[in-house]
């Protein structure tokens, strides 16, 4: 059984999610790579931030 | 001679020969396959790398595949796993994934499958968006 960290699977789906975002919703493959490493970087930071503002209230 | 105004009207009357559908049900059942059928090779592995790629993590978490509709968010699931095509369908077959979701792994699993299957029906939507002439 593979049993990845939380953060090793917020990234492989930010990964596996960006590269199909950036493929599908834009036309040049420039444009492409660029939505595609924006998208990566707002799924893996919003985890960050929800991940600390949760460790915060729980506190 | 042709002008330009009559080269796009050939172009347009082009893209629309033939069934244009066989490239979204393609994707569909199997993930790339509309956009290895428009010759969009490197689009086409890259999907199906991340498609596949995602179905399989899911099942190695051990996910659970949806099989009834008993419940309004199991049936969500349900059309979320059908998005996968055939994969659902060998899957099932198979019997791959979780009976029971026990695990954390196994929820995050789960989650991926359904994702996959979304990402899926994205891909062989924008395959038919490239056959109609929609997008470059």
């Amino acid at each position: 059984m593979f049993r990845p960290s939380h953060f090793a699977a917020v990234v492989l789906f930010a990964l596996f999610a960006s590269v199909v975002f950036g493929i599908t919703q834009r036309e040049t493959p420039r444009r492409m790579i660029r939505y595609g490493i924006y998208c990566f970087a707002l799924f893996v930071g919003s985890a960050i931030l929800v991940s600390w503002v949760m460790f915060l209230i729980a506190r | 001679m042709a002008t330009e105004p009559d080269k796009s009207a050939g172009a347009q009357k082009d893209s629309q020969q033939g069934f244009v559908y066989l490239p979204l049900i393609a994707g569909w059942l199997v993930p790339g396959a509309g956009h290895f059928l428009l010759r969009k090779w490197c689009r086409g592995a890259l999907l199906a790398a991340s498609i596949v790629g995602m179905f399989a993590i899911g099942l190695a978490m051990q996910g659970k595949l949806y099989a009834g509709a008993h419940d309004p968010l199991v049936l969500l699931g349900l059309a979320g796993d059908l998005g996968n095509g055939l994969l659902y369908i060998v899957g099932r077959v198979l019997g791959l994934g979780a009976d029971q979701v026990q695990v954390t792994t196994a929820d995050y699993g789960t989650k991926f499958i359904v994702v996959a299957g979304l990402l899926n029906v994205i891909a062989a939507v924008d395959a038919h968006n490239l056959r109609t002439g929609r997008k470059a």
